[in-house]
Formats: structure tokens, sequence, C-alpha cells
């Protein structure tokens, strides 16, 4: 057991270390600690970009193919470009409101490296001319709030955040904000509702992205801890360097939450687009293989919202455009793994919980949809299921997330993939989301959902 | 219960100051209220009212939508299981179940002397670290049923002096000093940065950046 200090994930031996390589330094999250050690020298990436003119440090970073680590994937730079020109002022919006179930990346980097995050934040307001960074930290996370307060503290004390920073004529300031336990807030305009002092519930879209109208309906960035995490390594040594880790599309390095029922649970980083699940699920510096006696059934690839893959997929690489072909996609980088003694009924009645219970109940289809999966999967999880109950569950499921639902190919069955995303009738992909684990399911395992509900019919008359 | 204390207004108007309108602070307002008095007293959201400048019903609407916001008093200690579904496959719904018959009380309760509250709670992010469980927020993980014991034993034996009371997150405030400020006030007022646009200009003409 480790209790309050955190000693866990493995920051992983002889694989590439872009944001992972302080985590096992005793004074990593100190500045003293993060000016010493690393794969490269702290506040030396800020030193780089303030050389240059911020035009040039969004080329570089729009040049690196820095993919946003949320879940969407979408290029860090190309994101920064989609602020209109001449309307300021411009904010930046860190998500720190990790809470993706199987999720475990942005709290390490915000507890053993909260330098590092900071560096990349104030890159990353000098490039885009923001007048003010936001970090917003999930509330649930006390540690992650300690240790992100010290450091700006620190930094602030410092001369490397606030006023004329590094003695140059650039300012700016980096607020550190508490959630206070919303996983929707992780949606970006949810996430900007609740800083304006709101209910987190997702904005009505158009405009698409809140970089024309976010933070006070201002051009607002909104990026995640990983993303803004990579910038002070890139600009210490450049776009060749980030660029001969990972593929072409999916360039740099990538953390993943290997969790379930491996041998050796952890989280890693990886080459981003060529490890393969094989690799990652067997390799001794990885995952190290299935617990004993036991085989692969099913995992999830890229946190609860995703569609779930079958042993057939281990040999795709963890790519997010292959992944997304294949029915399913990378998310946020949270790998559960299920073996042969999971339950499909159960493990898909944990994921529709989770996300009737985190509806925001702004949409309908959402908000009505999700409780009653959630109600139909529970009566014939205990043993009250109705054979319409199947069909019943397949059309509300319909009604969140219309036509086929990205299902991952079924060779033995001769079913194709259909690539992800999905269709919707909300603002918002929570409750499309809740639709994942029921066809993934029921695609693959109908049968088990059939032994639950005949059960009931097997009761012996007047047993009761 | 109770309105802010002098000091903790005082803390309060140096948070507003970091946002460039003052709603912003509504969330951070209510923590400061929940660590006050352990959870969000009516008198305190009228008092945020005030202070940021909007209705105590607002201030409800937006507090009654987080979760970590209780309106009513809890256990000194908040113990939250998680079961969501890496740790329920590695038996977070059987660290809930003893949990809850340790402490005599189901999830949602509380016990008769005040100092515990059980939870069921969604995904914490200890997912490779399975079953978790957090008490007042902090983490404990790969808990056994053992180690639950032990815990509740040292935090009824008051040899847990590293857990606050209910309502602390955070033991360090980030501190912004008056004269460190850079630049926050409210959008109309603000313009592009002029070192943003001399700087892009400089490299546009060729010349030197700095």
């Amino acid at each position: 057991m480790t209790d309050t200090s955190n000693t866990n994930g493995t920051a992983p031996a002889a694989t590439a270390q872009i944001v992972s390589s302080r985590w096992d330094t005793l004074d990593g999250h100190t500045l003293e600690g993060y000016k010493r050690s690393g794969s490269y020298r702290g506040y030396a990436g800020l030193e780089a970009a303030l050389a240059m003119a911020p035009s040039q440090v969004t080329d570089q970073v729009r040049a690196a193919t820095v993919l946003g680590r949320g879940g969407a994937g979408f290029p860090a730079g190309v994101k920064w470009g989609f602020c209109p020109p001449g309307v300021w002022p411009r904010y930046i919006v860190v998500n720190g409101d990790e809470s993706e179930p199987g999720t475990y990346k942005d709290r390490i980097l915000m507890e053993r490296d909260p330098h590092q995050l900071i560096e990349g934040c104030v890159i990353a307001a000098y490039a885009i001319g923001a007048a003010q960074v936001f970090l917003y930290v999930r509330g649930e996370m006390a540690h992650a709030q300690e240790r992100i307060a010290v450091a700006l503290n620190e930094a602030y004390a410092n001369n490397l955040v606030g006023r004329n920073i590094m003695g140059t004529d650039f300012s700016v300031d980096i607020v550190l904000h508490w959630g206070a336990g919303a996983y929707i807030v992780g949606e970006e305009t949810a996430l900007i509702e609740s800083l304006e002092g709101n209910r987190g519930m997702p904005r009505l879209k158009p405009p698409y992205f809140p970089a024309a109208k976010g933070l006070h309906l201002k051009p607002t960035i909104v990026n995640n801890i990983e993303t803004l995490s990579n910038l002070p390594w890139l600009l210490c040594n450049g776009v060749d360097a980030y660029k001969s880790y990972g593929s072409e599309a999916s360039p740099g390095t990538r953390l993943i939450a290997l969790s379930g029922h491996v041998k050796n649970p952890g989280v890693f980083e990886i080459p981003q687009g060529t490890t393969t699940f094989r690799e990652l699920f067997y390799d001794e510096r990885y995952g190290g293989g299935i617990r004993d006696g036991h085989a692969l059934k099913m995992f999830i690839p890229g946190g609860a919202s995703a569609p779930w893959f079958f042993p057939e997929q281990v040999d795709l690489p963890l790519e997010g455009r292959v992944v997304g072909a294949a029915g399913s996609m990378l998310g946020s980088g949270a790998i559960v793994v299920m073996d042969d003694s999971t339950d499909a009924v159960k493990a898909c009645l944990r994921v529709v919980r989770f996300f009737a219970r985190e509806s925001c109940g702004k949409c309908s289809p959402c908000r009505e949809g999700t409780s009653w999966e959630e109600k139909i999967l529970q009566r014939i999880y205990d043993g009250y299921g109705r054979p319409s109950d199947l069909e019943l569950l397949l059309d509300v499921a319909d009604n969140i997330s219309p036509g086929p639902y990205p299902v991952a190919a079924d060779p033995a069955n001769g079913v194709d993939a259909i690539p992800f995303p999905p269709r919707q009738t909300t603002i918002c992909p929570l409750g499309p989301s809740s639709v994942a684990p029921i066809t993934s399911a029921l695609s693959r395992f109908r049968h088990e959902f059939e032994a639950k509900i005949v059960k009931r019919d097997l009761i012996p008359l007047g047993s009761h | 219960m109770s309105r802010l204390s002098e000091d903790n207004e005082r803390l309060a108007l140096e948070i507003i100051a970091r946002y460039p309108r003052p709603k912003s602070a509504t969330i951070p307002l209510c923590h400061l209220a929940q660590e006050q008095d352990g959870y969000l007293a009516d008198d305190a959201m009228v008092h945020i009212a005030e202070l940021v400048g909007i209705s105590a019903a607002e201030v409800l609407g937006t507090a009654s939508f987080y979760e970590m916001f209780k309106r009513k008093p809890v256990g000194k200690y908040l113990v939250n299981v998680c079961t969501n579904i890496s740790c329920q496959l590695l038996g977070g719904e059987e660290l809930l179940a003893h949990a809850e018959k340790t402490l005599g009380i189901s999830a949602g309760a509380t016990t008769a002397d005040a100092m515990f509250t059980i939870e069921d709670v969604e995904c914490i992010a200890a997912c490779t670290e399975a079953p978790a469980c957090q008490i007042n927020y902090r983490y404990f993980h790969q808990v056994t049923n053992a180690d639950f014991d032990e815990i509740i034993t040292e935090i009824r034996s008051g040899r847990r002096t590293d857990l606050p009371a209910h309502g602390t997150l955070g033991m360090v405030r980030q501190h912004i000093a008056p004269d460190e400020v850079a630049n926050i006030t409210p959008p109309e007022q603000q313009s592009e940065p002029a070192w943003y646009a001399a700087r892009n200009a400089a490299v546009a003409t060729g010349g030197e950046s700095k």
C-alpha cells in the first residue's frame, strides 16, 4: 500500500522520456530539482522561446505536429492558429480536469513535474499573446493542487511567471483554479462555463472552437496538461529531435495508463504511433503479460468512452487514425485490460452507470437515455431482464447516437469495422460515449446477456 | 451556518482579484467556505454572492452542480472508494463493501460520531493502482481490507496528522502579491499586448526579434 506520498507510476527504463524524465527524481517538483534533473534543463525551453518571435514558436509547434493529448488528438499548433486576428484578449485554459475512467497521466505530471507544466504554459502564452492563463485542476486532486501552488509561487518569485518574465518585456499571469467534482467539465466549453462560475454544462455549437469565442466570449485556447508539458522539451531539443520519436502522423511520445488485468500495470511513456497493443500488454518493460492462468478477453483502448477492442486487434499500433478506422479511439491514453474472468454484462453496466451518473442534464437524449440504459442493464444483470430488453437497449442508444455505432471488426463472424467517431443527437460526446460499451459488449458477447435474461425463465414455478 | 470569517474574507478578495470577472471566483470561494465550516453553509453562499456580485440563488445554482460541495455537514473524514471499471476489475466493490462493514454504515451515510462518511465514487485517476480510495481527497493506493482497517484505526487514534479535516484541499495556496500581478483586468479593458505586436513585427521586417 502506498498512501498520500504517491510513489506509483513507473517511468519506464530504456524508452523515450520527453515528459516523464523527472518522475523518479525526489525533488523534481521543486524549481531547483527541475533545473538540475531530467532530459532537458528546466526553463531552457522558455529561454529559447523568448529568443524567437511568438509566431516562430507557433511555427515550431506546428512543424513538430504536437497532437493534443486530451482525447481528440487535434494538433496544438493548428488550434492556436484558430485565434481570429485582431480580437483581444486571448486566454489559455489548461485542462487538468482528468477524470475519464482509466486515465491517470495528468495527475502524475502535475504532482511530479509541475514546473514542466508551468514552463509549457508560459511558452504557449508567449506564442499566442495570451493575457492570462488559467490552470484548471480537478477538485479531487489535493496533492496536485499543492504541488502546483508551491511551484507557481516559486515561479513568480523567480521571475518566471508574472511581470517581465526573465527580464524581458513579456508578461503573463498564471492562475491556479480548482474544480469541484464533475466529469463533464473535461469538455472544453463546459470547462469554460465552470471557470466563469457557472454550472459546468457544455455550450451549444457553433462556434465550434473556443479559439473563436471562449472564456468571456474571447478567443481561448484550451490545451491538455500533457500537451503543454511537451513544449519545454520541444523548444530545447527542436522539431527534428521531437519527430525522431513516434510515427510520421503522430510524432513524439504519449503517456499511456495501462490498468486492469495485466501483471505490471502502470503509466508508461511510449513512442506515439509505433508501439502496438501487444507490445504494451506483453513486453516486460510495460504490462508484462496478462495475469497468470488467464487470457485476454477484451480491452478498452482509450478510456471509458472508447468502443472496446478484442484479441484480434492487439497487433494494431497505438496510432490515432489506425485505431479510429478500426472502430475505436485512443482518447486520453487510458487502456483497461480485461481477462477471461470478466463478466461482460457487469463491465458494460459499470461503464454505462458512470455516464448516467455524470450526465449534466442539458440534452434530453443523454439525460434520459443514459439512466434508462443503466436501469435496463441493471435489471438484466440482476436476473430480471426481459427478452425484449436488448432491442430496447439498442433503441435507447440509437436515440443518443443514431445510425451504426463504431465497432471493431470481428473476423470470425465476418463483421467489418465501423470507424470512429459516432453520430450524436447531443451537444457533447458524453451521451454517445455511453453507447460504446453497449454496442461493444452486445456485438461480441450477446450470449452473456441472453444467458442472464434466460436465467429468469428457469426459476421453477412456485418457488416464490 | 456561518459567513466567511474576516481572515477568509480577505483571502476571498485576493482570490477574486485574480480573475477578469469576479463571478469566476464562485467555485474557489465555495471551497474556501467549505474549508472553514466543513460543508457549504447557506449563509456562506449569501456572503459569497455579495462578494462576487451575483445573487445567492446563482451561487446555489452553481454549487449544486458539483458533487464536492456538501450542503449538509458530513463526517470529519470523507472516505471515497472508487468502484469504476479499473478498480472494479481488481476488487473496488469488495473494498467498498468492506469499508461499509468496518464503519457500520452504507455508502452515502455518516457514522453516528460524525467521524466518517463513505461515498461510492467515480474514477479518481489512480487506475493503475487499483483498488484505490481517497480520504479527504488524499490518495491510498492498492488498498487491501487490512490496509483499510489500519488507516481507520490510525485516524480514530489521532495518528494521521497528515489528513486535514474535510473541506481542506490543497494545504498550500497560490499567492500573487499585488505588485507581481502582470495583467489582470476585465476583457473589455484588454488590447493586443505591446510586446506581442513588437516582437512579431520585428520578425516580419527581418530585424532582430529581441
